[in-house]
């Protein structure tokens, strides 16, 4: 297999887009990228689009060929494939670009994420999301995405005594990222209070534990390691990139509040990277609920069980601590237009590990983690890199 | 969800006939074809579950899509079968009542109506045992 980099990212603002389309956003993504990257569309070879549910957020399928269509591409017939494992939809298309670069199949290949969730309403968006878990044995009952959750925190405050201190603290340290991101939809900090005093939306979990229903795009470009210096001074290497399933349901799993794809994801990783977990940097991973980060920092190995909410309260994982978690803000303060999201996790390790990362910037980061979920983690992909 | 998709599903539904692999004696509700143990040296039977089990975990559900909107706010569990597995469905009771542990047995109740002339969905709630 042939090492690959990253050799350019772009983003759209994440957050209500009422006036931009679903095409659109992607397209600025993609541009956005070829510009950081110095190419022409021309040098595309292939490309892939995380997207999760463009058949219900905007009745719209066959999403390769509209956004290949519309980044000017078609006219060169290049193949463009769309990947689909509910919010790790992006993730997903960013690994098929690494193995498609890594094979020696193609060698300059970009990956989109793209969602726009706000053209329908909250319960539409409630209900398309409810596709991400088993529609026949937990949709069936009313059971949304939110509870799933829940009852995953409720497991793990059962067993582990995780306050409510704790789970609010992951929301306060990921909105202080996000008010320093200027993509971010709620670039705004917030206090422990207004998450304890936020709505209900399925206890335990509050309003401001849960991420927000955003539009918006992503993309990077790929090429192999040994060709990326004709296109920029600053390549990130891709040092692991793994995937791994478990059951759909949550009901079924080994246990409720430990994701074993994360654990499984995470091991491949780090092996496939010959690292350590004390050697990395900065992770982003995928808190689409407070509880979504603390069960990641310990399925990825960072810590043991039942640590993690101590470790938030003490600053361990802030942006100035010794493993800044969510500098981008995360999905909580950056937003979640779920497809994009996998695919975002990356441009900020990447801008992290070139040294562009503005106020959020973790001084001599040289290696970054992602981990993006789908569903309750019946998907899970990691990622490692590298400054090169 | 679909006439048919709701129909086909009617009697593991209403009845909790769930599945059993003879191989390796494991239980399965929801029901499977395929034992993920003994893939294609299992045996999977039919299997009437007795109903009753505790609950595992739990939330109450106060925001959903419109059509469970209605039924807000209401307890939703994991619940593990005195036969083994687990299965999610609501639990009928005080959302202050519920708990980790609590005894609970099946009942046959409405899930869901399709508007006021649609489907209406039957189905396995959970009571308080
Ligand atoms: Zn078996």
């Amino acid at each position: 297999m042939r090492d690959v980099a990253v050799i350019g990212i772009g983003l759209t603002n994440f957050g209500e887009m009422w006036d931009t389309s679903f095409r659109e956003l992607c397209v600025e993504a993609g541009v956005k990228a070829i510009e950081d990257a110095g190419l022409d569309g021309e040098q595309i070879d292939e490309m892939f689009v995380g997207n999760m549910s463009g058949g219900r957020f905007v009745l719209q399928e066959h999403i390769g060929a509209l956004i290949a269509d519309y980044a000017g591409l078609a006219t060169n017939h290049i193949p463009s494939t769309r990947t689909e494992a509910a919010c790790a939809s992006g993730g997903l298309a960013f690994r098929q670009a690494v193995t498609c670069v890594a094979s020696g199949m193609q060698d300059v290949v970009i990956a989109a994420g793209v969602e726009k969730m706000t053209d329908v309403s909250g319960g539409e968006t409630t209900d398309a999301l409810a596709g991400a878990a088993d529609r026949e044995w937990e949709g069936i009952y009313g059971v949304t995405f939110p509870s799933l959750y829940a009852m995953m925190a409720r497991d793990y405050i059962h067993k582990y005594g995780l306050t409510r201190e704790q789970l609010a603290q992951v929301a306060v340290k990921n909105h202080f990222n996000g008010a320093r991101n200027p993509i971010a939809q709620f670039r705004k900090e917030i206090t422990l209070d207004v998450v304890k005093n936020s709505t209900l939306v399925a206890d335990p979990l509050r309003l401001m534990d849960c991420s927000p229903v955003s539009d918006g795009a992503s993309a990077v470009i790929v090429c192999p390691l040994e060709r990326a210096h004709e296109f920029t001074d600053t390549p990130v290497k891709v040092l692991a990139s793994t995937q791994a399933t478990d059951t759909i349901s949550l009901h079924d799993r080994r246990d409720i509040s430990t994701i074993d794809a994360t654990i499984a994801a995470g091991n491949r990783a780090f092996k496939m990277a010959g690292l350590e977990r004390k050697d990395i940097d900065l992770v982003e991973v995928h808190d689409c609920f407070t509880i979504a980060e603390i069960c990641a920092i310990e399925d990825l190995g960072f810590c043991k069980k039942g640590e993690a909410g101590k470790l938030t309260e003490e600053g361990y994982t802030a942006l100035d601590g010794k493993l800044p978690v969510n500098t981008s803000g995360g999905l909580k303060a950056c937003g979640h237009p779920v497809g994009a999201t996998g695919i975002k996790q990356v441009c900020e390790i990447v801008q992290q590990l070139r040294g562009d990362a503005g106020k959020r910037q973790v001084n001599g980061a040289e290696i970054g983690m992602t981990q993006n979920v789908g569903g309750t983690g019946a998907t899970v992909v990691t990622h490692i890199f590298g400054r090169t | 969800m679909s006439v048919p998709r709701f129909w086909r599903k009617q009697p593991q539904r209403y009845n909790l006939i769930g599945t059993k692999c003879e191989t390796c004696g494991t239980h399965y509700f929801p029901p499977r074809t395929l034992c993920p143990k003994c893939r294609r040296e299992g045996k999977i039977v039919e299997h009437k579950f007795k109903g009753t089990g505790k609950v595992v975990t739990f939330s109450i559900i106060r925001t959903t899509s419109e059509e469970y909107d209605i039924q807000t706010p209401f307890p939703v569990a994991i619940i593990e079968l005195d036969e083994g597995t687990r299965m999610t469905a609501p639990v009928v009771c005080d959302i202050n009542e519920i708990h980790i542990g609590m005894p609970v047995k099946s009942t046959f109740r409405k899930i869901v109506s399709d508007g006021p002339s649609g489907t209406i969905v039957y189905g396995t709630k959970f009571v308080p045992a």
